[in-house]
């Protein structure tokens, strides 16, 4: 007979529930989105200055849209490079 | 029939003056732009005010009024533009009738001094989120950039 310890589950158990995701703009009431606040838009693009994809920021389409709108004008305008290495 | 749809055409050829004046003066729809420019290094503290000076004249000459000037000053660039590294930033909040951005660019564009320039349209929510940046009082961004 199999011991407790080495009964093997056909599905996984269920680790701990993940905390759902929200879009930080409709949560919090944004309208606008700065292009000059580079700060801010840093959240939203990785290492190498690429833009975050929705699944991982959880923004709604409306806004991330306006979120990709902003960071493209600052790359345009400098304030934000096209393609780093080791950013922030 | 036929003398009512004469009658009607008389009208509106008298009228149509009119309109036009009208059109050209009065209902003339502002909106709200934000202007910013990437101007050389090499431009002297002078330089760099009668350069900004320069366009808020042009600005005013064709009907548009200053909401606010803000020259940010020397900044490093993200990347090298005509191999320059660091580049002076004004950025110019203004309203004006939608004409005049197409004049302007071509001021821009003549300009050897500016490396880069763009307009952007605003909507009611930028001008309130600029005010509020403006007079200091939070702009409720903060809370996201927590989250």
């Amino acid at each position: 007979m199999a011991k407790s310890n080495e009964i093997k589950y056909l599905t996984a158990i269920k680790q701990e529930k993940t905390k759902k995701k929200f879009c930080r703009f409709k949560k919090y009431g944004i309208r606008y989105i700065d292009y000059k606040d580079v700060e801010f838009l840093k959240k939203f693009i990785n290492e190498q200055g690429k833009l975050l994809p929705r699944r991982l920021t959880g923004n709604s389409l409306k806004y991330q849209r306006k979120v990709s709108d902003a960071v493209k004008k600052a790359r345009q305008m400098a304030l934000l490079p096209y393609v780093t290495d080791l950013f922030k | 029939m036929n003398n009512l749809y004469f009658a009607v055409l008389g009208e509106i050829a008298t009228f149509a003056p009119l309109i036009l004046f009208f059109n050209k003066n009065k209902f003339r729809v502002m909106n709200n732009y934000e202007l910013m420019v990437i101007l050389t290094p090499v431009l002297s503290e002078d330089e760099f005010k009668a350069a900004q000076k320069k366009y808020t004249d042009f600005l005013t000459e064709n009907g548009g009024t200053v909401t606010h000037s803000n020259p940010w000053g020397l900044k490093s660039l993200a990347y090298p533009i005509q191999k320059k590294t660091t580049a002076l930033y004004w950025v110019l909040e203004y309203s004006a009738s939608s004409d005049f951005n197409e004049k302007l660019k071509i001021q821009f564009l003549r300009d050897d001094q500016v490396l880069r320039h763009m307009i952007t349209s605003l909507d009611k929510y930028a001008v309130e989120y600029n005010a509020k940046k403006r007079s200091g009082v939070p702009t409720g961004n903060e809370k996201a950039a927590e989250a």
